[in-house]
C-alpha cells in the first residue's frame, strides 16, 4: 500500500506539472456546456424532449464527453508513453509490481473526470438552474461504474498499443461511438429508435445518468450491463496488458 | 557456491535462437563482464537473470534463487540498470530516487546516494533536463536504492563522452568496493578491459570464451582484449 500511495502521489505531481489535461479536462466540459446553453432554443422546454429543457437533458453527454476524453485520450498516450520509454520494464526490475503505476493512472485520471463534472454541475445548476441529481446515490454508483468501464477501455488500448500513437488510434475506435451513443454529437432523443435502445446499454450510461438526474430511477438492467461492462473490461485489461 | 550460476540456458524468439546453450559463472564480489557485439544474446541473458524473460531450457540462479519462481523475492536484492529505459522528463532526481527507495524493504539512504553518485546538486532538477552522463548516474543510483547484492549494469557508458565514461567506470569500481557483485554489459573493450575481474565473451548467441582479461589475452597471442575478441569470434 505504501509503495501505491507513493507512486499515486508521484503521478500526481507530475500530472500537474504538465497540466494540459488537468486544466482541460476540469473545465472544457463546463466549458461546453456554457457555450452550447446560451443557444435560446437550448435552454427553452421542448416537446421533442419530453418537456424537458434540452439542456438539461444534455448534461450527462456532456459527462459521457468527459469520461471519455480522459478515458480513452489522455490514458493511452499516458500508458504508451511509459511503454515507449521502457518505464513499465523498469519498474519490472524492482519488487513493485507495474500495476502499481497503472491504478496510479487510473486515480489520477478520474480525479480530474470527477473535477471536471462537479464543476459541470455547479454550472448547470448556477447558470442554467439545472437541479442536482434527484437520485444521488444512484447517480453517484452509475457514474462510478461509468467511469471504471471507459477507463477499461482505455488501458486495453494502452495495453496492446506499442506506441502512443497506435494508442491514440486504437482508442479512437472506441471514443467516436461512445461519444455518438451518449449523445454528445446528437441528442440521444433525435436518435432514431433502435440506436436509441442500443444507446441506454453503452457505457459510461447516459440513459441511467439520466435516469438517475431528472427521471425516476435507473432501470437496474442497465445498471448490470454497466457493471458488466466494467467487471469484464478491467479484467480484459489486465489480461491482455503486457509489462513491457 | 557462485553467486551466479548459469547452465545450458536456450532462448528462442519463434524460429531464431537469441541464446543457445550459455553457461557461466560470478563469484561474489567481482565484476564480471558480458562482452559481445550486438546481437550477440548479452541482453537477452541478462534479461532471463532479471527474471523480465523466461528461459525456453536451462537452470539459472541468482543469490540461489530461481529468477522466475522467485522472481519477488530476487528482486530485492537485485538491482538493475536497463538499456534504453528513462524517466519522466518532468521527474526530479531527488523524486526519483524517493520513489524507488519505497518499493524495497531496506532501501539506501537517498542522500548519502546522491553524494556518493555527485548528484546532489542536481537533486532538485528534472531527469529530462540532465546530460547524458548525470542521467547514467542517475540511473546507476536507482539499481543501487535497494541496497543489492547483485547489481546488473547493461550498455552503461553507450552515448557518454570519454571524461563521463572514466567517472562512471571510477564509480563502478566503488560499487564492487562497497561489497556489490557487478555484472555489467558492454560492447566495449577497453571498458571491459579496465573494469572486469572475468569476462564470458558471447557470439552468435553462445558463450565462445571465459577468463580474465589476461588469460584471454594469452590464449589469443594478441596484446589487447580488443584484438583477443577478434580472433575470439571469429571474424578478424
Amino acid at each position: 500500500m505504501h509503495t501505491f500511495a507513493k507512486i499515486t502521489a508521484t503521478e500526481a505531481k507530475l500530472f500537474l506539472r504538465t497540466p494540459v489535461w488537468a486544466v482541460f479536462g476540469t473545465l472544457l466540459p463546463a466549458g461546453i456546456l456554457l457555450g452550447v446553453g446560451f443557444i435560446p432554443s437550448m435552454s427553452k422546454p421542448s416537446e421533442a424532449t419530453g418537456g424537458h429543457r434540452f439542456i438539461e437533458l444534455w448534461v450527462p453527454s456532456v459527462i459521457v464527453m468527459s469520461i471519455a476524453m480522459l478515458a480513452l485520450q489522455a490514458i493511452p498516450a499516458a500508458v504508451a508513453t511509459y511503454r515507449e520509454q521502457g518505464v513499465l520494464r523498469r519498474l519490472s526490475t524492482t519488487p513493485a509490481h507495474p500495476a502499481n503505476l497503472l491504478g496510479a493512472q487510473l486515480v489520477v485520471h478520474a480525479a480530474v473526470a470527477v473535477a471536471g463534472i462537479a464543476v459541470t454541475m455547479v454550472v448547470s445548476s448556477a447558470v442554467f438552474d439545472v437541479p442536482m441529481p434527484r437520485h444521488p446515490v444512484t447517480f453517484a454508483v452509475t457514474l462510478l461504474l461509468g467511469i471504471v468501464s471507459v477507463f477499461a477501455l482505455g488501458l486495453i488500448a494502452g495495453a496492446i498499443a506499442r506506441t502512443s500513437k497506435s494508442a491514440n488510434v486504437i482508442a479512437l475506435l472506441a471514443f467516436f461511438p461512445i461519444m455518438f451513443f451518449g449523445g454528445v454529437y446528437l441528442p440521444r432523443p433525435l436518435l432514431p429508435r433502435v440506436l436509441q435502445r442500443i444507446s441506454d446499454y453503452i457505457p459510461p450510461g447516459a440513459q441511467p445518468l439520466q435516469d438517475a438526474w431528472v427521471g425516476t430511477g435507473v432501470q437496474p438492467l442497465q445498471l448490470a450491463v454497466l457493471a458488466a461492462f466494467a467487471v469484464v473490461g478491467t479484467a480484459l485489461a489486465v489480461k491482455v496488458f503486457r509489462w513491457e | 557456491m557462485p553467486l551466479i550460476e548459469v547452465t545450458d540456458l536456450t532462448k528462442r524468439y519463434g524460429s531464431r535462437v537469441a541464446v543457445d546453450g550459455v553457461s557461466f559463472t560470478v563469484d561474489r564480489g567481482e565484476i564480471f563482464g558480458i562482452l559481445g557485439t550486438n546481437g550477440a544474446g548479452k541482453t537477452t541473458t541478462v534479461e532471463c537473470l532479471q527474471g523480465l524473460r523466461t528461459a525456453d531450457s536451462g537452470t539459472i540462479r541468482v543469490l540461489g534463487l530461481d529468477p522466475v519462481k522467485q522472481r519477488d523475492a530476487l528482486r530485492q536484492r537485485l538491482g538493475s540498470q536497463l538499456q534504453e529505459s528513462t524517466l519522466p522528463a518532468k521527474l526530479k532526481v531527488r523524486e526519483a530516487l524517493e520513489l524507488f527507495a519505497s518499493f524495497y524493504p531496506s532501501p539506501a539512504d537517498v542522500e548519502v546516494l546522491l553524494d556518493r553518485l555527485a548528484l546532489t546538486e542536481h537533486a532538485d532538477s528534472y531527469f529530462g533536463k540532465l546530460s547524458g552522463g548525470q542521467k547514467q548516474r542517475v540511473s546507476i543510483a536507482l539499481a543501487l536504492i535497494g541496497n543489492p547484492e547483485v547489481a546488473v549494469l547493461d550498455e552503461l557508458t553507450t552515448g557518454l563522452d570519454p571524461h563521463a565514461r572514466r567517472d562512471t567506470w571510477q564509480l563502478v569500481e566503488r560499487v564492487r568496493d562497497a561489497g556489490v557483485t557487478v555484472l555489467l554489459v558492454t560492447h566495449f573493450m577497453d571498458e571491459a578491459e579496465r573494469l572486469c575481474d572475468r569476462v564470458a565473451i558471447f557470439d552468435t548467441g553462445r558463450v565462445v570464451a571465459t577468463g580474465t582479461p589476461s588469460e584471454l589475452r594469452a590464449t589469443t597471442s594478441k596484446s589487447t582484449l580488443d584484438d583477443a575478441f577478434v580472433t575470439l569470434t571469429g571474424r578478424d
